[in-house]
């Protein structure tokens, strides 16, 4: 069937972005990344530039794909990647808008591909636990509470897709700063580093994201369900921390 | 190109001293002199990243690469079912010998002993390592590690963190990185592609990248090389791989003198959600974590094919796993699970939707487990990938059987190397599913990520070491005519992708069409004629292809046709190596199933007074006529035997 498309395309990241119309022929069954494909196929045919768009496992978990369709990040169907929506779900829109992720801190590269290394250098700041290779006792040696290993692992589902920056009306990165902390702050191997948060948090600051008003639109949209509880977490620990020093 | 013999450098004597020995003859570089020597790495998945964050921990100044946008979105982080490690957790007699035994007999006797020991031996310390780091495996009501069966173990030694092991896995080990990259010892550089190793005579001092942003081609050198980059499942376009996953660091390290080991060996996993059209860019994997509860079933008649599976009733299904091999059921390896589901599909009671006249699906049924377990357990177990199911299919595997069927998932081959993980060129390694070492003909599930983090953590660092230990650190200055050749033959390579004579074809176009004739002629049965056919169209495609790729834009910009036009063309070269090592194995072994080496009940039959070798080829500087290496291979500890899972 014939899917309406407005797209969004910019040539840099200093250069005016502009919707551009096309159409195109896919099955319902097919993926939305697979109509992507379609189109670009035609594009190239007709000798012009396709649309540059992230994209990599599609299936759900590397975090690559980043589309905004119809305004919302990831498309209609909730908890769900844009490489795992499928068309039967847009048959009945009336033309499709496509659009990058917009934030200062994920700057356009092209058309729908933004920058987001922002993420990464939040990571650097203190998303890890310092262990030397080689230098960890038996596993089995440090027994974990269920419920504290499966909460922390519900926070670690984190793929770093930034849907949550995307939709937040400050453009914050509290929930992805929120969901590493949550994952390694509550273990007990993680605990030591009690400034975890506040580095993170300084970090995100310092790459231009905005901070937490508590819209909880970011949960909304998260395809991995991560929870605002995870920023509870968090805050509770800072507050701690803060206490302690 | 020289002529060599094949020096596998695995030790001598007692097995189980051999890597403990190995690591004291390796010599070492002290903490103040590390810092002197540069390593690359390139591709920062399971392998790469825990390679590079260890070298980095070590003081080495290290640089890697990746295309993606972020290390953290590497492939390896789709691996959903699990790790093995001979923990013996389970008290159900389990033990490094066992878990090598059971890796060995997996990859049907097509494996060096002296590796797979050392990989079984090493599986215990990379569960420390992962628990240390973070990463939540899934846990007893006690708050020790749980654990779970999988496919040709008799054991329960696989660890998960519910169907996302790759996943937290491959972030335990980003973060390591991430540690280093904050420390300043780790250079990264993400969205940037290897064109070439510049080459000074028979050593790799270091690599020629492109930057996918702005085009730049860039030298980087160093003093040995590191190739993380996976596996070439890609190159039969509909794979279960990530769509940028590809071939090329390797094979331009092949061109360059490297051997290229067992390409034929490509593991078809049996558990994916079928093919449903024209359009799809790739299949999904369904983990294999689901045969410990999910009974794989086909109906007994043909003419129950068009009916919905719950109207078929108990008596007309045949559970053809568990009648075929009562022992291990529905947990057989994953090779003859495939074989199995071809043989069922090729008789005529596949089922769901046809492709090319023919239906091909079996039903993954988890009515049993639900009624004998609970709804809840199940979801608990399986819900990501049940909800993953529903999403592609709008089918409720909660009510209905899943539909699966085998798709390539897994290279086994890769770039020959030593016990060193060093390749046939000097100073250049290869790591994780990148090299072809560890699991012969067929790879046992929870095994990949186990090998990748086995080369990373703890063999690399170690022979990375003793390589430089040798060496004096290299000096950018000797090195400008080598960086200038290999910088020129990148260019000349893009300049020919991007003006081709009568650019009228996709990349993609191509890539489907070659995908076609190597899931015909080398995909689950092989035969010699279909073979030979194939060899003669992959050479045909490929003229075309240089005549008729088309790609619109600059190369000099962000432009994924021309990375993909790039990855296509080293695909069209290697799908000719994979076909030709197909054919000269004349019999069958794990995923090589040559149809004329089959027994009566369509088993595979080994030809071990022949075969029993790696086969590796070396790029003769044509493409067409490769040298065959063999390096054979000893059995002093276990006997090889008839895989036997009946």
């Amino acid at each position: 069937m014939i899917f309406k498309l407005n797209i969004w395309r910019q040539a840099g990241p200093n250069t005016q972005g502009f919707f551009e119309a096309h159409e195109v022929d896919a099955s319902e069954d097919s993926s939305f990344l697979e109509m992507m494909d379609a189109l670009n196929e035609q594009l190239i045919l007709d000798g012009q530039d396709p649309v540059a768009f992230d994209f990599d496992c599609r299936e759900g978990i590397c975090g690559s794909c980043n589309l905004v369709i119809n305004g919302t990040p990831h498309g209609k169907q909730q908890a769900t990647t844009t490489c795992q929506q499928y068309m039967r779900d847009y048959k009945d829109e009336d033309a499709l808008w496509i659009e990058p992720w917009r934030a200062t801190a994920f700057p356009v590269i092209k058309d729908l591909i933004v920058d987001r290394t922002a993420f990464d250098r939040i990571i650097q700041s203190g998303g890890y636990i310092p262990i030397r290779t080689g230098s960890a006792c038996e596993a089995n040696t440090l027994p974990i509470e269920k419920d504290v290993a499966d909460a922390a692992f519900d926070a670690a589902t984190c793929i770093g897709c930034g849907a949550c920056v995307a939709v937040c009306p400050n453009a914050s990165a509290t929930l992805f700063v929120a969901a590493k902390v949550a994952h390694l702050s509550t273990l007990p191997q993680g605990q030591l580093d009690k400034k975890r948060p506040a580095k993170m948090l300084k970090a995100m600051e310092d790459e231009g994201f905005g901070s937490c008003s508590n819209y909880r639109e970011c949960e909304r949209v998260c395809p991995k369900e991560i929870k605002v509880s995870a920023i509870t977490t968090m805050n509770r620990l800072l507050y701690k921390a803060n206490k302690s020093v | 190109m020289s002529e060599f013999e094949l020096e596998s450098h695995a030790p001598k004597g007692p097995l189980q001293d051999r890597w403990k020995q190995h690591k004291f003859n390796c010599r070492v570089v002290s903490p103040a002199n590390r810092k002197k020597y540069t390593v690359i790495v390139v591709g920062t998945g399971l392998a790469g990243a825990s390679a590079a964050a260890s070298l980095g921990e070590m003081g080495y100044k290290v640089k890697t690469f990746c295309f993606q946008d972020s290390p953290r979105r590497a492939h390896s982080i789709a691996a959903q079912g699990g790790i093995n490690a001979a923990k013996n957790y389970q008290n159900d007699g389990d033990s490094v010998w066992r878990l090598f035994y059971d890796t060995i007999k997996g990859g049907d006797f097509r494996a060096r002993e002296s590796n797979v020991f050392r990989l079984a031996e090493l599986s215990t310390s990379i569960i420390d390592q992962a628990v240390a780091q973070g990463v939540p495996f899934a846990r007893e009501y006690s708050g020790y590690l749980a654990n779970r069966s999988f496919g040709g173990a008799q054991v329960s030694r696989t660890f998960y963190a519910r169907g996302q092991t790759g996943q937290q896995l491959l972030l335990g080990a980003y973060q390591a990185m991430s540690r280093q990259v904050a420390c300043g010892s780790i250079k990264h550089r993400s969205r940037c592609e290897m064109q070439d190793l510049i080459m000074d005579g028979d050593r790799a001092v270091g690599i020629i990248t492109r930057d996918l942003v702005t085009g730049e081609l860039e030298s980087h050198l160093a003093d040995c090389v590191v190739l993380c980059t996976g596996g070439y499942s890609n190159a039969f376009f509909l794979s279960t791989n990530a769509k940028g996953c590809n071939a090329s660091a390797i094979w331009r390290a092949h061109k360059q003198g490297a051997l290229f080991a067992n390409p034929c060996f490509t593991q078809i996993h049996p558990t994916c959600i079928p093919q449903h059209g024209e359009l799809q860019s790739k299949l999904t994997l369904m983990s294999e974590s689901l045969r410990n509860d999910g009974r794989v079933w086909a109906p007994k008649n043909k003419a129950d094919c068009d009916k919905r599976p719950e109207e078929i009733p108990e008596q007309d299904r045949d559970y053809f796993l568990e009648r075929m091999y009562p022992s291990f059921g529905n947990l057989v390896p994953r090779d003859i699970a495939s074989r199995a589901v071809k043989l069922i599909c090729d008789e005529g009671r596949g089922v769901g939707s046809e492709i090319d006249g023919k239906k091909l699906g079996v039903y993954l049924d988890f009515a049993d487990a639900i009624k004998t377990q609970g709804l809840d357990t199940v979801r608990e177990k399986y819900g990501n990938l049940f909800q993953m199911y529903q999403r592609i299919t709008a089918e409720n595997p909660y009510q209905t059987p899943m539909r699966i069927y085998p798709a390539v998932h897994y290279t086994m081959g890769g770039l020959w190397v030593d016990y060193n993980l060093m390749t046939t060129v000097d100073g250049l390694f290869a790591g994780g599913e990148a090299n072809f070492s560890d699991h012969g003909a067929n790879r046992l599930g929870a095994s990949a990520l186990m090998q990748g983090l086995a080369d990373g953590y703890f063999i690399l660092p170690t022979t990375v070491s003793d390589y430089l230990a040798r060496r004096k650190p290299v000096k950018a200055e000797h090195y400008q005519n080598q960086v200038d050749a290999a910088m020129q033959a990148s260019k000349t390579r893009i300049k020919a992708l991007m003006n081709a004579p009568d650019p009228s074809v996709t990349p993609d176009d191509f890539h489907r069409q070659l995908g076609q004739i190597l899931w015909h002629a080398c995909g689950m049965a092989r035969e010699k004629d279909t073979l030979l056919t194939a060899v003669e169209k992959i050479r045909a495609l490929r003229d075309e292809f240089w005549q008729k790729v088309k790609i619109t834009g600059e190369a000099e910009q962000l432009n994924q046709t021309l990375e993909r036009a790039g990855r296509v063309a080293d695909f069209f070269e290697l799908a000719e190596l994979m076909c030709l090592d197909a054919l000269e194995r004349e019999e069958s072994c794990g995923c090589h199933a040559r149809e004329e080496h089959l027994t009566d009940d369509g088993e595979a039959k080994r030809n071990d007074m022949d075969y029993s070798y790696v086969a590796a080829w070396q790029y003769s500087g044509e493409i067409s006529q490769p040298t065959l290496y063999r390096e054979y291979l000893h059995f002093d500890f276990v006997r090889p035997s008839i895989r036997n899972y009946q």
